[in-house]
């Protein structure tokens, strides 16, 4: 089946039901893995003992911030390009669970930091780019809501996320163009990650529910948002049954 | 389990981060309750969609 096939919102939903409780299924598994490998697998660090701990949700929360925007940034390019009829919903679904993930990065990080560098914060370079990351979630999240129309919406969100897709590169290489306190890349480098096969995995198996984790809430909110826009629809169509003169909107691809 | 004396942080993520994903469950969740009662609601008043079983085609 082709990918133009699911441009049709009730194909869509058939899909989803079919796929998310396995998805889930795989999601809770690799959770229960991820966990028991980052507490009873796993050792201590020679230099950050226990706190070690909390790098298995803070590294996977800031990669799933940045892969979310990068799935909103390819969405936007679905709805200003190939007018995709699913790419605003996915990109509208991915926001707020983007926003949540680097909220957990930042905050993580700033526990990690307080016993590890004697501050909660410091506004070097990775710390700060996503912050500015966070507030473009907040930003986009503000911009679909100020706007009735979601196919407007859609628009004007696709060409602000793509604007602030600039911001990815700089996050990813902000630790190798200026001094940062926070340390360079120590997983996706050129020669190969630097860090012990024994820290390594339990990392490697968190960031694998964790993406597991947004795609079933990804899906879930696209479906919500499909449902929203058939809503909206008709209501319109109701709308326009009691008063046929006074009702100019459209109906929203989605339906 | 010993987590040693930064235990304070290391629970103090992870409590954050259940309660973080635990709310958006609960958004998309209570979303989805919403938008399926406002699509009863629509059809007990008799708007529905054109073609409910065209699937599409």
């Amino acid at each position: 089946m082709a990918f133009w096939d699911y441009a049709n919102p009730t194909r869509f939903l058939r899909l989803v039901q079919v796929v998310l409780p396995w998805l889930t299924g795989l999601c809770v598994l690799a959770f229960a893995a991820g966990f028991y490998m980052s507490f009873f697998v796993a050792p201590e660090d020679y230099q950050q003992g226990q706190t070690v701990r909390i790098m298995y949700i803070h590294v996977p929360a800031a990669w799933l911030s940045m892969m979310c925007y990068s799935i909103m940034a390819v969405s936007s390019l679905g709805t200003l390009v190939w007018k995709h009829p699913l790419a605003d919903v996915s990109a509208k679904a991915a926001a707020p669970i983007g926003a949540a993930f680097t909220f957990m990065s930042l905050v993580t990080g700033s526990l990690w930091g307080k016993p590890m560098w004697g501050t909660y914060w410091v506004w070097d370079a990775r710390l700060t780019s996503v912050l500015v990351l966070l507030i473009m979630y907040l930003g986009l999240m503000t911009l679909w809501r100020t706007m009735d129309d979601p196919i407007k919406a859609g628009k004007a969100a696709a060409i602000l996320t793509l604007v602030g897709a600039l911001n990815l590169p700089i996050i990813k290489f902000s630790v190798d163009w200026w001094n940062t306190l926070h340390q360079p890349a120590s997983v996706m480098r050129m020669d190969g990650p630097t860090i012990h096969p024994d820290i390594l995995w339990p990392l490697l198996v968190m960031a694998i529910a964790f993406t597991l984790l947004f795609f079933v809430l990804h899906l879930m909110a696209m479906r919500n948002e499909i449902l929203r826009r058939r809503v909206r629809t008709l209501r319109l169509r109701a709308a326009t049954s009691a008063h046929p003169r006074s009702a100019t909107a459209t109906a929203q691809p989605a339906e | 389990m010993d987590l040693g004396p930064h235990s304070g942080f290391i629970i103090a993520s992870y409590g954050l981060c259940l309660v973080t994903v635990l709310g958006l469950i609960a958004w998309v969740r209570i979303d989805k309750a919403i938008q399926e009662k406002a699509l009863r609601e629509l059809a007990e008043q008799g708007v529905s969609r054109r073609r409910p079983d065209a699937g599409g085609r």
